[in-house]
């Protein structure tokens, strides 16, 4: 157990290292000088220079990629190139929003997706096992910022029955803060609990037919218990895994539900440096969330064993 | 069929041609249903100068007009045709996702093979894609675009880099089951020649996953197109794009709703018809999960 963690935990540190690689040489692979991309369109060749020295950008790469990591490690992603502040601070400032929907989501989509998967197992050939392999398919082909636009058309201008758009942070009372929520989490979900609600349905599917199921069921056990405490709970490696894939959809659709709903989070971040050409926020941004992603199958392998303990490594 | 087609009248071999693709229809409902919305997509995006006006024209006293028989789709904020901009926005969707699928599709196999079949290449490789993988695929895209100048073309590599590593892994899989077969430890042993052995043995065991998977990128490779248009990261934005018209539109969501609903009720159309099309394939081409997924 303790071996498989250490070995776990030192693969996960080189895919961070690869990510963090690719993250540096992006900038420097592209064409056209790094000082000129960070200063921004409008700089003088004074400032360019300035900035070259001001970052070292004429020592050689090993050195500069050393040096750039430091840095990370101590928290410093840079400086935007727009407001010239450290784009750390910039990320932290936004992160509460962000952290608000992706976790709402994630819970929503989870309870949801796995409820769905369970029934359309349980009830599996049945109009209900129909319906819900149909809404998973067209959830997964409908795109965030259309679902989310229909859900503003419809919840929020013809209803009025919630905010258009915006966000309300959690300290200024739980309702409205939730209430801000509903449908970005919704819309952000879609993709994610069709995902989650097909993976559920095959491997519900996969012990169900298991011979242990066969002789709960003729014990007695009402099918409740058995689909609960018997079936879940060994599906459960194939669904943690999936949702832990998954994340990376979140991430993605994290950026474009917040423009959508308006909310200022790390998302909107990314999109406005993207007008402004601000990378130094983009590679911060792309580099933590890639960190989070990581993070998170990391805990889902780790939790593999928690589940399902035949599994060792 | 073929031998008796030739001493056969025409009208039984008619009906007999006409009852086999009924079966197949009736055996296939998602493929043929994709297949079909996304023909009919195609054709309308390939006759766009025919079936369509002018996506460019601006009439501003024509601003906002709700759909009806001049307008089909009603008109944008300048009084642009919006039937006209949604066809000629599927050829640009449509030739994101071909592009896309195609590039990913061939990048990813040479990395697979390359990387099931010769060890040493595989450990560095695959720690690579590994690490390409974790980085979540739109914003590598973003990264990659606001380096490179917005074209069609950097928009289709941005989408091809994230892509290819699910494409290598999966090939690389199927290669490393198909390498420890008997046909091909055999053919090893009586000394066939390796680029024999990798054309004839081991690259048409990959053609059935790979196919599903090219449909499903293509998929993927048409909604991130539309989300980056969307989030101004994608095609320039006076080319008309579905995410393009989309984010220009979205400000007057309360006054002018279709606007934002005619290319988005398009563009999940196109996808849910490719994602049939790559169900329908996964379905005919592997039997045994057919049943279950």
């Amino acid at each position: 157990m303790l071996a498989f963690i250490v070995h776990r935990l030192l693969s996960t540190a080189v895919v961070m290292a690869i990510v963090a690689v690719f993250i540096f040489l992006l900038l420097h692979l592209s064409p056209g000088d790094p000082a000129a991309i960070i200063v921004g369109d409008n700089a003088t060749q004074l400032q360019i220079d300035a900035v070259r020295k001001q970052l070292g950008l004429d020592d050689p790469l090993a050195v500069q990629f050393v040096r750039w990591l430091a840095g990370v490690f101590k928290g410093d992603l840079g400086v935007s190139i727009f407001s010239h502040q450290p784009v750390g601070k910039l990320i932290g400032e936004r992160i509460e929003p962000t952290v608000s929907l992706a976790l709402t989501t994630l819970l929503l989509a989870v309870i949801i997706a796995v409820s769905f998967g369970v029934l359309a197992a349980w009830k599996v050939g049945t109009w209900i096992d129909r319906f819900v392999m149909v809404l998973s398919v067209l959830s997964f082909s409908v795109p965030v910022f259309v679902v989310g636009y229909l859900l503003i058309y419809v919840f929020s201008i013809k209803l009025g029955w919630l905010p258009v758009q915006g966000y309300s942070p959690i300290a200024e009372g739980f309702g409205t803060w939730i209430r801000h929520l509903i449908l970005p989490s919704i819309a952000l979900g879609l993709a994610y609990v069709a995902l989650i609600a097909r993976i559920t349905r095959t491997a519900m599917l996969d012990v169900l037919s298991e011979d242990y199921i066969r002789t709960a069921r003729a014990k007695g056990v009402a099918m409740g218990p058995v689909l609960m405490k018997h079936a879940l709970k060994n599906a459960g490696v194939p669904i943690v895994t999936v949702i832990g894939i998954g994340i990376a959809l979140l991430i993605g659709g994290v950026v474009i539900t917040e423009t959508v709903f308006n909310i200022p989070g790390v998302g909107r971040l990314v999109v406005d440096a993207i007008s402004q050409r601000d990378y130094p926020i983009i590679q911060g941004v792309t580099l933590i969330f890639s960190g989070v992603y990581v993070i998170v199958n990391l805990m889902v392998d780790i939790s593999y064993t928690l589940l399902d303990p035949r599994i060792r490594y | 069929m073929v031998d008796a087609a030739g001493t056969q009248s025409l009208a039984p071999s008619r009906a007999a041609s006409r009852a086999r693709v009924w079966r197949f229809v009736r055996r296939n409902p998602t493929l043929v249903i994709g297949l079909v919305i996304l023909g009919l997509m195609l054709l309308a995006a390939l006759a766009a100068p025919w079936v369509a006006g002018d996506p460019y024209s601006m009439k501003p006293v024509q601003r906002f007009l709700p759909p009806s028989d001049t307008f089909w789709f009603g008109t944008d904020n300048l009084g642009r045709d919006v039937y006209a901009r949604t066809i000629y926005g599927a050829r640009v969707s449509l030739a994101v996702g071909l592009s896309v699928a195609i590039l990913a599709v061939s990048v990813g196999l040479a990395i697979g093979v390359l990387a099931g079949f010769f060890r040493p290449v595989e450990i560095l490789v695959m720690r690579l894609m590994d690490g390409l993988m974790a980085i979540p695929a739109i914003l590598l895209a973003i990264a990659l675009i606001s380096l490179f100048k917005g074209s069609v073309g950097v928009v289709i590599i941005a989408i091809v880099v994230p892509e290819v590593p699910r494409v290598a892994r999966l090939v690389r899989s199927v290669v490393l089951t198909t390498r420890e077969q008997p046909y091909v430890e055999a053919a090893i042993a009586s000394g066939t020649r390796l680029r024999r052995i990798l054309l004839r043995h081991i690259l048409p065991s990959t053609f059935s996953p790979l196919i599903v998977q090219a449909t499903y990128i293509c998929a993927s490779a048409i909604l991130i197109e539309a989300g980056l248009s969307f989030l101004g990261a994608g095609t320039p934005p006076e080319i008309p794009t579905w995410g393009n018209m989309i984010a220009s539109s979205r400000v007057y969501l309360a006054r002018a709703p279709w606007t934002v609903f005619c290319p988005g009720v398009a563009l999940a159309l196109v996808v849910l018809a490719v994602n049939l099309v790559g169900d329908g394939l996964r379905d005919s081409l592997d039997p045994r999960i057919a049943r279950r997924m």
